[in-house]
């Protein structure tokens, strides 16, 4: 292969990256639409990742959910279910017309997510700080098993105040679990406000290499660096636990809520969400990672 | 930490203690409940586990730094690879046992009751039961089974294990109730709560041609004027009341419930509907929201309205000290137990 042409399809992949990472927050935006509100800021900061873990990064059949040979996704903070099932339609795992249905009665897509609704819902997350002992369970379950498969966490920056995360910070080191990976989104926002005022976490590379972790702390919403930061956690051969700090901004790809100053929890007007979509379209168009 | 009740000389000096005192006993952290001259049976959970690890390779073995304390050194030793030390983290344990049940393991958990109930349980609740996952809880010193005061006393953990949907819970009278429900909760899946008693327990119910069935009440001895219907040591306890009571010519009848949740509620109105029977409900549990309550509620609806009295722990925080001496100041000790009913019964 000359170098042109693994160029191109290096260029090729990433654009069709790109274009799973737009299509989650435009599904993220549309459920939102539905219910009028929700945790859309996070879903848009979080759709990157997203993308890369059920796009590119994770061993998956869409059609066949509970594979046994699938890699696991648990998503500990329940509230971001609106980003999982964006990114469970987009790999084909939910079909997109139930989209409509979100948040509503008997739906399959109930605002926090549970497990027992949705395939490819893992557990119930949302009693926040769980999914990480949970995942270390599953973790030495699985090679117990000898089965290679990988166990993703997804978290969010508020959830590091709950002590049980420690708990199984330490665990997944003492054990060896280089079949763990955490994924932590660092919005900066919990409920009551900015995260480092209401319990700060820092420094934050530091405690997790004093917790025997392999550490990457990357822009989580600079795409290539996404791609490259699962990569390597999958690569490294060390019998550790990784863990992937992503700094990500909340709202990104919709200009007037990046700059929204409260936007844990968004209200968006009625006549607001075409706008965020079309703004969204627009940002893709001109070629930023989102 | 000694396992042996111990005795120690008072706080005074020996010297000063009036002749004829007798020196005051206090208890280990682990004082044994079986009776001076009992028949016991060594770690009975630990060996019933290793049988039904035999059997199913599936079965794990759990614990958050007590598995000296909760028998199941028996099983690490037996399947070392089998095992796993999760620390004193008993939130990291609920939620680990979770996992591993996702993985299709059948994880029994160990750790004190305390810190199961009280510590864990958002864990218990989210990870375990709303997902219906095949996770064994065994809690070593349920109710007043330690001297060592509220730190240790697990006197709330039947209300609050009842109170969490798909959860089953089960309070064991002895050995052979212990090993028996081992093998039916390892056999069905389902989250289960089950009291433990460790060390050297009693054996009393081979006496009954008893056999554990999960769900079901039984009936062990039958009595005309009182029925005691009890789980856990009060079972043990209401055997021996009965006994006593029989050379006083009063016939005391015995239902043993050792599973709380699901209530045998069938069997225990089809007994408490014989007119003329004082009942006693005996638990090692706190007045509020054990197995008096489940059976009140079910009385009630039933529309069955027997005289009842109730033998538990008072809704307070409970003194430290020995063990007799707190089941006499509580009320749960055979001998006190014997004279409330015969001062219930006039």
């Amino acid at each position: 292969m000359t170098e042109q042409v693994w160029e191109e399809a290096a260029v090729s992949a990433f654009e069709r990256i790109r274009t799973h990472a737009w299509r989650v927050r435009r599904f993220a935006l549309r459920m939102g639409e539905v219910q009028g509100q929700g945790y859309v800021g996070q879903a848009l900061g979080w759709a990157d990742v997203l993308a890369v873990a059920y796009c590119h990064a994770m061993n998956i059949r869409p059609h066949e959910p509970e594979w046994e040979g699938r890699d696991r996704f648990l998503l500990s903070h329940g509230h971001y279910a609106i980003a999982l099932y964006a990114a469970l339609f987009e790999a084909g795992v939910l079909p997109p017309e139930e989209l409509e249905t979100y948040g509503c009665d008997d739906s399959r897509l109930p605002m926090s997510g549970m497990s027992a609704y949705t395939p490819g819902m893992e557990i119930s997350g949302g009693s926040l700080g769980q999914g990480l002992a949970i995942a270390v369970g599953q973790a030495l379950g699985l090679r117990m098993k000898r089965n290679p498969a990988f166990v993703y966490n997804s978290m969010s920056d508020g959830e590091l105040d709950e002590g049980a995360v420690w708990e199984a910070a330490m665990s997944a080191s003492h054990h060896g679990l280089g079949n763990l990976i955490n994924l932590v989104d660092l919005n900066r926002q919990q409920a009551d406000g900015a995260s480092y005022e209401i319990l700060n976490f820092e420094p934050l590379v530091d405690k997790w290499q004093a917790f025997g972790w392999h550490v990457q702390r990357i822009d989580g919403n600079d795409l290539q660096a996404v791609i490259d930061a699962f990569d390597m956690a999958r690569a490294v051969t060390e019998a550790k636990p990784r863990v992937i700090l992503f700094d990500t901004l909340m709202g990104k790809g919709v200009s007037f809520l990046e700059q929204r100053e409260k936007n844990h929890f968004i209200r968006v007007e009625a006549d607001e969400w075409q706008k965020a979509l079309a703004d969204l379209d627009e940002t893709h168009a001109a070629g930023s990672p989102a | 930490m000694s396992e042996a009740t111990v005795t120690t000389a008072p706080a005074s000096p020996s010297a000063s203690r009036p002749a004829g005192k007798p020196r005051l006993t206090t208890s280990a952290m682990i004082a044994s409940i079986a009776a001076e001259g009992q028949a016991t049976r060594p770690a009975p959970f630990g060996h019933a586990l290793v049988e039904q690890a035999r059997l199913n390779p599936k079965i794990v073995g759990m614990t958050a730094d007590l598995a000296k304390y909760t028998d199941l050194h028996i099983f690490s030793r037996e399947f070392p690879e089998r095992f796993l030390q999760m620390g004193m983290a008993e939130q990291l344990l609920m939620a680990a046992a979770g996992g591993m049940a996702k993985e299709g393991f059948v994880p029994f958990a160990t750790t004190y009751a305390v810190f199961a109930t009280r510590r864990a349980y958002d864990f218990i609740h989210q990870v375990i039961a709303e997902e219906n996952l095949n996770v064994k809880i065994c809690a070593a010193l349920p109710g007043l089974t330690t001297g060592y005061g509220p730190s240790h006393q697990a006197t709330e953990d039947l209300a609050m294990m009842r109170a969490i949907p798909n959860m089953t819970v089960i309070d064991p009278c002895d050995a052979l109730d212990t090993e028996q429900c081992v093998a039916a909760i390892a056999q069905t899946h389902g989250p289960v709560y089950m009291r433990l008693s460790r060390g050297r327990v009693p054996v009393v119910l081979d006496e009954y041609g008893y056999t554990f069935k999960l769900g079901r009440a039984q009936l062990l001895r039958d009595g005309r004027d009182v029925l005691v219907i009890a789980s856990g040591l009060m079972t043990m306890r209401a055997l021996e009341v009965a006994s006593r009571l029989a050379r006083d010519a009063i016939d005391v009848g015995v239902l043993h419930v050792p599973t709380i949740k699901p209530l045998d509620v069938q069997t225990i109105v089809e007994q408490c509907r014989r007119s003329g029977r004082l009942v006693v409900i005996a638990e090692n549990h706190s007045c509020i929201g054990g197995l008096g309550e489940a059976i009140a509620m079910a009385l009630l609806q039933a529309r069955v309205q027997p005289e009842v009295r109730h033998v538990a722990l008072p809704d307070q925080f409970l003194d430290a000290g020995a063990l007799p001496t707190l089941h006499d100041r509580y009320g749960i000790s055979t001998d006190v137990m014997a004279a409330s009913i015969q001062r219930w019964l006039g």
